[in-house]
């Protein structure tokens, strides 16, 4: 079976060219966007394209039936999930953003969705993950470097980083470039630490150190335990 | 009789694993119950280093993501910064950009199928394929004085022009490739061994492997023929006349079958790129970004405040974001940049292929056996420094 990208576009249509002289602001944007109007009305906000691609603000409590409704609606096929993301401003009165960028294949067709997430505010937003797989790995990581929960999400933890890190969040504003803590902490540390104590969830049986998790971690294997007990 | 089930760890540091990685199997006798993959290691920051330094200066740590690929990654990231700030770049810069990308297209795999035939058991082919992948690290160190971290892209054009007789040497490889890749492909596609350890594993379907966001030739080993360079094209690849490879299968073999004829269409592009490489300047004459002549920087005052500008504070884009993708060897890379305005991004975002590849080996994984694990790991062709970061 071979899937061409572009096959929803009217035969006839040319190929794609490389793009040039963009300008900075304004120019077409993309149909979706009025589309997504039609369809999920205030829950879409305004809408700008810079350098070519367009970005649409939308409400983050929504954005599951969203992407959802962009992936399966025949006029749109948005079937590829390109990114997720999330963008801290230096001007801390600006709210933290998160980002998706989506990709039609069959039409050919790129989106930058965004949403803000007010300071103070929790910070979560419904998972993509049971609309795309991919999202699986991409949230996790904006977890672990922003510390954005997605609800719903299978397997939310640290990816990158190891769980028990408990410097907080790496790419947030207030986190400083070389860390919380100074450098003979981080060795006192790693040094105190035990190397069994390093494996997660998954490997608890071979691990055997139940007791030196961190008490949330422990918290979480008992609820999952007694939820397989029972 | 009853069998008990045994949790293993594959890696870190394993030959096998090809970088950090390390996967923590649960087996049923050979079969493959659970793989739960487990990555951050290098922890290097990437992406937290880039909101302290100037566009410019995030040049040479884009060498070190997929240091398989580092000239192309310079490429698409110096791609990215010119459209933040509305750059059109010279066309013999343009053309010299191509060459570079479709070069580290082949070495990287290049060192793919090497090391791979190394992982399923075959040493011969990892000995040629690194003897050419040595003659275009020649060629990278000719022409902007490193191998590996070649730092070689700049905002607007190239730190270098290319050495006399540096085409010379370069046809040279073109000529020795192909009969590299026909002695490779006669020794392995058709050999018992390699089609008994390959053929069947890790299949992914079209509609899972766009699912899970492969992209690359993991994506059009199974059937589906996106490429970034024809779907959405960059520098001009849009004028050059070549092939989407595509598999059927989706399988470990159809992903070795489409690198091996990637590579004969990247040579294809680059006998292209040098019939029509033309002469004139290598980088655009925009002081907001190119450093003046070292003559002038010396001689005029309005040259030596460009550089003293440029060197101290960095060019400064306007305030914007975008996103450009490039067809990288492991699939679509791209840099999504985010500006205030000043000469530091508030946001560099790597799109990683291999991280999104990668997340999708426990579903080709389970299922099949021990030993097979091996081969699908191989088939992802997976750089850490990319997936970590």
């Amino acid at each position: 079976m071979t899937v061409l990208p572009g096959a929803a576009l009217p035969s006839g249509t040319p190929d794609p060219v490389t793009p040039r002289g963009l300008p900075h602001r304004g120019g077409d944007a993309n149909p979706s966007v009025e589309a997504l109007r039609a369809r999920f009305g205030g829950a879409i906000g305004r809408h700008e394209v810079m350098w070519g691609e367009t970005t649409v603000w939308v409400e983050p409590a929504r954005i599951r039936e969203i992407v959802l409704w962009l992936r399966d609606d025949p006029t749109q096929q948005y079937d590829y999930l390109v990114d997720v993301t999330a963008v801290e401003h230096r001007d801390a009165g600006r709210p933290l953003e998160m980002v998706w960028h989506v990709r039609s294949l069959p039409y050919r067709r790129f989106l930058r969705l965004k949403a803000a997430l007010p300071d103070g505010a929790d910070l979560e937003v419904p998972s993509i993950e049971p609309v795309y797989k991919s999202a699986n790995w991409l949230e996790r990581e904006v977890w672990d470097m922003f510390g954005i929960r997605f609800a719903g999400h299978s397997d939310l933890r640290r990816i990158l980083l190891w769980e028990s890190y408990a410097e907080g969040y790496p790419l947030r504003k207030d986190f400083p470039l070389r860390g919380r803590f100074s450098r003979s902490e981080q060795l006192s540390q790693a040094l105190a630490a035990n190397p069994e104590a390093r494996y997660s969830m998954e490997e608890l049986t071979v691990a055997d150190a139940f007791h030196e998790l961190p008490a949330d971690m422990r918290a979480r294997l008992l609820a999952e335990h007694d939820e397989v007990g029972a | 009789m009853g069998s008990e089930r045994m949790l293993i760890n594959i890696g870190p540091q394993h030959p096998a694993t090809h970088g950090v990685l390390r996967l923590v199997l649960e087996l049923d006798g050979e079969t493959v119950i659970r793989c739960v993959p487990h990555i951050g290691y290098l922890h290097c920051g990437f992406e937290k280093i880039g909101e302290y330094r100037q566009y410019n200066q995030i040049i040479p740590w884009t060498d070190r993501e997929d240091y398989l690929n580092s000239m192309g990654n310079n490429i698409a990231y110096a791609l990215g910064a010119e459209r933040l700030f509305g750059i059109e770049i010279t066309p013999r810069c343009t053309v010299l950009r191509v060459i570079a990308m479709e070069l580290s297209r082949i070495i990287s795999h290049l060192v793919w199928l090497g090391t791979t035939a190394v992982d399923l058991g075959a040493f011969t082919p990892f000995l040629w394929t690194f003897q050419e992948r040595e003659t275009v690290y020649n060629l990278f160190e000719s022409w902007v004085g490193a191998r590996l971290t070649t730092s070689a892209s700049r905002i607007g054009g190239m730190a270098a022009d290319l050495p006399p007789g540096w085409v010379d040497g370069l046809k040279g490889f073109l000529r020795s490739l192909p009969k590299t890749l026909d002695e490779t492909d006669r020794m392995l596609t058709r050999n018992g061994i390699w089609v008994g350890r390959t053929v069947g594993l890790g299949v992914m379907t079209a509609p899972e492997a766009i699912n899970y966001g492969l992209s690359g030739p993991m994506l059009r080993a199974s059937g589906v023929a996106y490429d970034v360079r024809k779907d959405f094209p960059y520098l001009d690849y849009d004028t050059y006349d070549w092939d989407i490879v595509v598999g059927s299968r989706g399988d470990v073999y159809d992903r070795y079958l489409v690198r091996l004829e990637e590579m004969r269409q990247s040579v294809r592009i680059i006998e292209q790129a040098l019939e029509r490489l033309p002469d004139g300047p290598l980088n655009i004459d925009d002081p907001r970004v190119i450093l003046p002549a070292k003559s002038k920087a010396t001689s005029e005052m309005e040259s030596m405040i460009h550089h003293f500008k440029l060197v101290m504070e960095g060019p400064r884009p306007p305030v914007g974001e975008c996103y450009v993708p490039t067809e990288s060897p492991k699939g679509e890379k791209g840099y999504y940049l985010v500006s205030d305005g000043t000469s530091k991004p508030v946001r560099w975002r790597i799109r990683p292929p291999a991280f999104v590849n990668l997340s999708a080996i426990s579903k080709m994984a389970e299922g099949h056996l021990l030993s097979d694990v091996i081969a699908i790991n191989a088939s992802i062709d997976i750089v850490m420094g990319e997936i970590d970061r």
